[in-house]
């Protein structure tokens, strides 16, 4: 019975359910010290003095460092695989804390102290005297001469710049009677808001440093804590417990440094620093808002004849991620609607906002909005119906992408799209919907994506784990890709127990606590990686564990190890099925045998040089209020084909979660700035409209099962992709509803007010008396 | 940790009142969802606190002497909702605090915090304005009642003498006999949020239900405080309740409100909205008194 494709109870979820689960506040040790940060209260500028005596003489506080105490080491902070290549390596352009403030939220200084309670009036007490520098927020203007500075070594604040050509776009669109649709989009900056903000502690044992963290790469991190505070990477222990959430937040080298150093300022005692929410929103990352210019030529027949994409990245005040995310955004184009000319530009560009990082779809949610924006606008431009004008145009069966290597092997695209429109009855309820003239008028509206599975050729992708066999039959499980509340640790139970022949996914003990003294390397959680990555070594290493196996069986059995095979957690032998011994027996025996005891473990490494391409769509049925200004999300569906389900109840869950970001994205989700100021003004959960279930309909969750044939479970990318399409779909239902196209999310309803009003929906005539 | 230099815990409201006059400078805390979160941002950090959570005689909905309702100052919101009496006799109320944040908040926060406070965006407030609740306030010499709209005097700013609390506000038989109410809280999303613009409007009908006897309008975040739109309910009083009278109706409040422009939301959003919201509201209340918009 295959134990795979199921919908199994998660191996943690008892635990979860009823609180038991720990995670790194609730494994803390008694005395702590509190850290507690002092974050700039300009967006730009040079730190000239910290007056910290008045902090000093609070009771409690331990100690007061600043920027003028930290090592003058600049480290990166993406976590990304470590490159032998010093090309290919992170921007290093932090400090632990910085002297050179780049935007509002900025770490200045901290205060150590006994308790909460003097920690903060410690920080409150510090008085920062600064010069302040202007400031620019504004991504195109961050590039023009003369504009604000962030980072001396990279002039015009542009991080990186990247193209790609391809035909001849000039030469094209010379031919006569194109049709021209141009367009401007542009995405938010947004948070993750993750159930648990990201915190650590850390202390010093045995001349080393131990450092427990929220995080979803407990590797990388060793190796960034190692950079910061110029020690060896093997002086650095990183333990990761549970974790509630990261969405790519924690997929960066939040507090861990800063946190490592300062135990080493008090005598290696233990310290914790715990971001709250306000901190989370601010000071940890932010996705990237990039602003899109497109203009895509058409012939009358619907086929595209050239398009033309300039992506602009906010990058924010520090590197981070970099010019990855928008890297990936462009890449998209080509692939997603392919035409033979093409001309595509990115640029990163700093600006005094806080840092873009990983965010769950790593630039497709943004690239996704815009190029479905612009595809439903050339449908709309042609008299064509948007459905038929992506069936005719989107990445065809058999599509090849040299430089991933991907295939399309599958019709893929049209399958979800049909199952799509079944699902929600496009084509009845758009037509029906095409009558409403009234205040309250309904639309429907869809849109597709494609998501890489995991890195490569990129960056090194590469996935190691150990199996041991216990003494009852069971066997524990390590590995380095983590368990971030995405239910990897089910799908890998799952995944070892099909491998090995296991009687149940039960019999699998996942160590989902990672210590990168003992836990296989890995490189954790991100890029939708975990399952495809690991069900290659899972692969593997069940094969060598149970060579072993069968190996000692022989001793015992007398029977040859290709007579025989593990089934449901016994030795069988492979021709008459007859049961041989059990696992426990086995494992008893080898154990305590008194002339030949054997503990049976195995381990692996898979270099992966694959990669797979992840499709789907989403369907979305909306109600407008237009004297109201107001959107109700009525209907909405995503089909996805991520390959074979390994636990179709977990992948669901997992698609539900993505489908609840998109929705944030699309109508109401913006972390705001004062042009005056550069400040963050909505960075609470009360004034950052992050959507609650009260504003979700039911969430449905469709998929395609193609077995994706490079993987040994057949299985692709879920992680992200269920965040890509959800937001476009949600505009181009509200232009069907509407007429009014809107080219800028979140289409909340400030927006609509201002788009009603000059599309002449409303008309409020005391305005024009007032004037 | 919250840090607060000391709490004292009230048991009665005469002990209230000593506590009140002893400690000049601490601030009262009823439910806490207002004050502790100001105290963790470090606006009231280090400051005294007097809970009169305790004190159970502040408690419960009753019907007084004169007929009045009487709300006590610390009931909760979702006790509000799910009293029988005022879903008899104000079902708008309950209702409008229905709005409030989450579940857990509406359990803990209370109808006294929520006017205390003084901010214009209590979901409480409108709804209160528009039914001209009295404010009873408990001091050392004796019982003061404040209409609410003298309560507040701007905003976060409330009619509190140094030795008072707040103990009950009450809605008089005159204001709720034979009346009907619709709130329309506006917000960006549906749950756990802070009205952009509250409006509630209550119409007592003719026994015909063919005239509007008496028609009262109220928003929050339409000023500083919330307010009442006597060009409005001028336009409504005696007349007949018609689309075309809700239109009016409408119109007339942009000569009454005046909110501003911040990064909420713009002054030329809120005053659309008030106007759409006055003339749902009014139709809803019409409809519910039995009436009918012609």
């Amino acid at each position: 019975m295959s134990k795979v494709g199921k919908s199994e109870v998660r191996v943690d979820g008892f635990d979860k359910a009823s609180g038991r689960t720990k995670y790194y506040e609730d494994r803390m040790p008694a005395g702590a010290l509190y850290v507690r940060i002092k974050h700039a209260d300009i967006a730009h500028g040079m730190v000239k003095s910290v007056d910290t005596s008045a902090a000093e003489a609070i009771d409690g506080v331990v100690k007061v460092l600043t920027c003028f105490d930290v090592p003058d080491i600049p480290f990166p902070t993406a976590g990304h695989p470590w490159s032998m290549d010093p090309g290919h390596q992170d921007v290093a352009d932090r400090h632990l804390l910085n002297r050179h403030v780049r935007y509002w939220g900025d770490d200045v200084a901290v205060v150590i102290a006994e308790n909460d309670v003097a920690a903060n009036q410690g920080v409150r007490a510090l008085k920062v005297e600064y010069e302040e520098l202007p400031f620019v927020l504004d991504v195109q203007k961050a590039m023009e001469d003369g504009a604000p500075q962030l980072h001396e070594r990279f002039p015009n604040n542009i991080l990186k710049h990247t193209d790609m050509r391809k035909g001849d776009y000039q030469k094209a669109i010379e031919e006569p009677g194109l049709i021209k649709v141009e367009g401007w989009y542009d995405t938010p900056t947004v948070q993750h808001c993750h159930i648990e903000n990201h915190g650590c502690y850390a202390y010093e044992e045995n001349g080393r440093i131990v450092v427990v963290t929220s995080t979803q790469i407990p590797h990388i991190i060793r190796r960034a804590v190692g950079q910061a505070l110029g020690r060896p990477w093997a002086d650095i222990e990183i333990i990761k417990p549970y974790i509630g959430g990261g969405f790519g937040n924690k997929q960066d080298v939040l507090y861990e440094p800063l946190c490592a150093w300062c135990s080493t300022q008090v005598g290696g005692r233990c310290v914790r620093i715990d971001c709250s929410r306000e901190e989370t929103f601010v000071s940890n990352r932010v996705r990237h808002a990039i602003r899109f210019h497109i203009v895509t030529w058409l012939k009358k027949d619907g086929t595209i004849q050239a398009r033309k994409v300039e992506c602009f990245s906010n990058q924010g005040a520090y590197a981070s991620h970099g010019h990855s995310i928008v890297a990936k955004a462009m890449g998209s184009f080509p692939q997603h609607y392919p035409c033979e000319n093409m001309e595509c530009d990115a640029w990163t560009v700093f600006t005094n906002r806080p840092a873009a990082g990983a965010m769950r779809g790593y630039g497709m949610p943004q690239a996704s909005f815009a190029d479905e924006c612009n595809i439903e606008d050339c449908a709309k431009a042609l008299g064509m119906e948007s459905y038929e004008f992506r069936k005719k145009n989107i990445m065809p069966q058999g599509f090849h992408d040299a430089f991933s290597g991907n295939t399309n092997y599958y019709d893929t695209y049209r399958e979800c799209m049909a199952k799509g429109a079944e699902y929600i009855d496009y084509a009845r309820k758009k037509k029906e919907y095409a009558n409403d003239t009234g205040d309250i008028r309904r639309g429907i509206g869809m849109a597709t994506f494609w998501y890489n599975t995991a890195v490569y050729p990129i960056s090194l992708e590469t996935s190691s784990n150990r199996m041991l066999l216990n003494l009852d039959g069971t066997v524990t499980f390590q590995c380095g890709e983590t368990e971030i509340g995405q239910g990897a640790d089910t799908a890998y139970a799952q995944m070892v127990a099909e491998a090995l022949g296991l009687a149940s996914y039960r019999d699998v003990r996942v160590k989902s606590c990672q210590d990168t003294d003992i836990t296989p390397t890995g490189l954790g959680a991100y890029a939708s990686r975990q399952t495809y990555v690991a069900g290659f070594s899972i692969r593997q290493t069940a094969d060598l564990l149970k060579e072993k196996i069968l190996k000692y069986a022989n001793e015992l059995t007398r029977q040859s190890v290709a007579c025989m095979d593990i089934v449901d957690g016994n030795i069988v032998r492979k021709e008459d099925g007859v049961v041989l011994m059990s696992l426990s027996e086995l494992a008893m025996t080898a154990q305590y045998n008194p002339v030949h005891s054997e503990h049976i473990t195995a381990e692996s490494t898979y270099t992966i040089r694959n990669n797979a391409y992840s499709f789907g769509c989403t369907f979305a049925e909306v109600e407008v209020d237009i004297p109201m200004c107001k959107v109700t999300l009525k209907n909405i569906v995503n089909v996805h084909d991520c390959g074979k389900l390994i636990n179709p109840a977990l992948a669901a869950a997992q698609v539900h979660g993505g489908m609840s970001m998109a929705i944030g994205f699309g109508l109401s989700e913006q972390l705001i700035f004062d042009e005056k100021t550069g400040k963050p003004l909505n960075g609470n959960l009360l004034d950052y409209k992050l959507s609650t279930f009260m504003d979700h309909p039911h969430l449905e969750a469709e998929f395609i099962e193609n077995a994706e044939p490079t993987s040994p479970f057949g299985t692709k990318a879920l992680g992200e992709p269920p965040a890509c399409s959800g937001a476009p779909a949600i505009r181009n239902a509200i232009l069907d509803a509407t007429g009014v196209a809107i080219d800028h999310n979140p289409i909340n309803p400030h927006v609509l007010f201002a788009e009603f009003s000059k599309a002449g929906l409303i008309h409020d005539d005391w305005r024009e008396e007032e004037k | 940790m919250y840090d607060m230099k000391a709490l004292y815990e009230a048991q009665s409201v005469e002990d209230a009142i000593r506590l009140r006059v002893e400690h000049p400078e601490a601030q009262i805390i009823a439910g806490g969802s207002d004050v502790l979160v100001q105290m963790r941002e470090g606006r009231r950090a280090g400051k005294e606190l007097i809970s009169i959570y305790m004190i159970d005689a502040l408690r419960g909905v009753t019907m007084d002497a004169e007929e009045n309702l009487r709300i006590g100052s610390l009931t909760s919101f979702s006790h509000i909702t799910r009293d029988p009496l005022i879903q008899k006799y104000c079902n708008v109320l309950g209702e409008a605090v229905d709005q409030v944040g989450s579940p857990q908040i509406r359990n803990i926060g209370t109808i006294g915090g929520n006017t205390c406070n003084g901010v214009t965006s209590a979901d409480s407030a409108s709804t209160l304005h528009a039914w001209e609740a009295i404010v009873e306030l408990t001091g050392k010499d004796g019982v003061r009642r404040v209409p609410i709209k003298d309560f507040y005097i701007k905003a976060g700013q409330v009619d509190i003498k140094p030795d008072e609390i707040q103990t009950a506000i009450l809605i008089p038989k005159a204001s709720y006999e034979n009346t009907f109410g619709h709130y329309i809280k506006y917000g960006l999303r549906n749950a756990m949020e802070i009205a952009t613009l509250g409006c509630s409007v209550n119409v007592r009908l003719s026994a015909d239900k063919k005239t509007i006897e008496r028609c009262r309008i109220a928003y929050g975040v339409a000023g500083p405080v919330p307010m009442r739109c006597p060009s409005a309910e001028a336009v409504a009083n005696g007349a007949q309740p018609s689309k075309e009278l809700s239109e009016k109706f409408a119109r007339a409040v942009i000569d009454d409100i005046n909110p501003r422009d911040s990064w909420r939301a713009s002054k030329a959003f809120r005053q659309h909205i008030a106007v759409e919201m006055a003339k749902r509201a009014l139709t809803r209340a019409v409809e519910l008194a039995g009436g009918e918009m012609a």
